[in-house]
């Protein structure tokens, strides 16, 4: 995988998958390693997002690697009218592998294809975010001790939530069964159904999943906005059926794990917590070793 | 008694004439295969009865044949024109244009987020669906299909 792209999830086959969360079993094992020694990496933030940020540099920190960049475009020349077209060109200058964020859709494409070096995206828009989709998997693969044959419940907004759409995708190389569960407004769009529908694979809708949750492997949580609903009263009368309690946890399977890619507002009661089923916090901290695994991959040290 | 005036377009001698355009894509079509810059001559005829298209358009460019590669491309706006490939009068060759797999700088990509329509780069699309036309961002990855497709 040496000085290719990481800019959608489509873009590495099942084994290049598998080779990233094996190696990402070996940072858990072993976190602290400094393979990135005299290694310059760029984290291009021209949008603000602190989680994704942070658990970046927590990665190159860890392997020994140095940062630069900048985590607002508002600090950065964009704020003085550059073109993407000449950071990336000039930033490729600077560093080994750019780490990017940015709010325009196919920008991590087209850094890539501009880019001197390897271009990991962190996020475009509403597009893609492959390495949330690795830590996902990493975190359903080291809870379930296995990808295949599994039933995913998602929860809350389907619609606008890149997260789950990329889950949902690579999920389906491993034979799912998917169960949706959003308010009418959020459901799950047709033109990733259709992506089921040809493939063969079984997913059901719902509005509610109190009924049903008994069959979960996972349950992944996304956050209903409140600004996604163009009547605010379908806001309120919607808002607690997508809200998760611990008391909805008696009749789950035992292996059964709760995922959710943070910030969390209200969608998981503080309550659910101290289940052991809640595992969101221990996702986020695979995400770290998840980005060992790729920034190594990439740069060909592993 | 006068016989009606009639004004009939001229067979060319060697050239290309593109049938079945839809009408309201005539100037696609010459704007897609650059007709409007070269000095060839070129006759058109639009709004003309078709039992197929009910109204279409007829292009005759004479001295220029082109390569189905170059021809595919109007594929989009005209899925099916006809090209009779004349030589000296005759029609020595006829074509259909086809949907080809990948849409390159023709096309603009619906979604207003997307970095095509912010920084000057060059469209890519792949083809998902050919009937009705559906087209995949390389970049953005959404789908723009044939009622919001346009051409650049």
């Amino acid at each position: 995988m040496k000085n290719r792209s990481l800019v959608s999830i489509d873009d590495f086959s099942t084994e290049e998958i598998l080779r990233i969360l094996d190696l990402t079993e070996e940072f858990e094992k072993q976190p602290i390693r400094k393979l990135l020694e005299g290694k310059i990496i760029a984290t291009l933030f021209f949008e603000p997002s602190t989680r994704t940020r942070l658990s970046f540099e927590s990665a190159i920190n860890r392997l020994g690697g140095k940062i630069v960049g900048f985590a607002d475009a508002s600090n950065s020349s964009v704020s003085k009218g550059e073109t993407l077209n000449d950071t990336i060109r000039t930033v490729s200058n600077y560093c080994d592998l750019i780490v990017m964020r940015h709010p325009i859709e196919g920008s991590a494409r087209f850094a890539s294809e501009i880019a001197t070096v390897p271009v990991i995206n962190a996020g475009d828009g509403a597009n893609q975010h492959p390495s949330q989709t690795l830590l996902d998997l990493y975190s359903i693969r080291k809870t379930q001790g296995k990808l295949d044959n599994l039933n995913i419940f998602m929860v809350g907004d389907l619609k606008y939530g890149r997260t789950v759409h990329s889950l949902m995708m690579a999920m389906s190389r491993w034979n799912a069964t998917f169960n949706f569960i959003s308010p009418e407004e959020l459901k799950m769009p047709d033109e990733f159904k259709f992506y089921l529908d040809n493939l063969g694979l079984k997913y059901y809708e719902h509005n509610d999943f109190t009924d049903i949750i008994s069959k979960a492997d996972i349950i992944y949580m996304t956050r209903v906005q409140k600004e996604r609903f163009s009547d605010p009263i379908e806001y309120e009368k919607v808002k607690n059926v997508y809200v998760l309690r611990n008391s909805m946890l008696k009749n789950t399977k035992p292996n059964m794990r709760i995922l959710h890619p943070l910030p969390r507002v209200n969608e998981i009661h503080q309550d659910v917590d101290k289940n052991p089923k809640a595992y969101y916090f221990e996702q986020a901290l695979n995400g770290v070793y998840t980005r060992q695994a790729i920034l190594c991959s990439l740069l060909g040290i592993k | 008694m006068k016989e009606p005036k009639q004004m009939s377009v001229s067979a060319i001698q060697n050239g290309t004439v593109i049938d079945h355009v839809p009408a309201n894509n005539l100037f696609k079509v010459i704007q897609i295969l650059g007709l409007d810059r070269i000095d060839n001559q070129i006759t058109f005829g639009t709004n003309l009865e078709s039992k197929k298209l009910g109204r279409k358009a007829i292009i005759k460019i004479s001295g220029v044949f082109f390569e189905d590669e170059d021809i595919n491309r109007i594929a989009l706006v005209a899925p099916d024109a006809k090209l009779n490939i004349i030589k000296d009068y005759e029609v020595v060759e006829k074509k259909v244009v086809e949907v080809p797999d990948k849409i390159v700088g023709i096309a603009k990509c619906m979604n207003p987020k997307c970095i095509t329509n912010f920084e000057p780069v060059t469209t890519r699309f792949r083809v998902v669906s050919k009937k009705n036309v559906a087209l995949k961002c390389h970049y953005c990855e959404k789908i723009t299909n044939q009622e919001n497709l346009q051409i650049i």
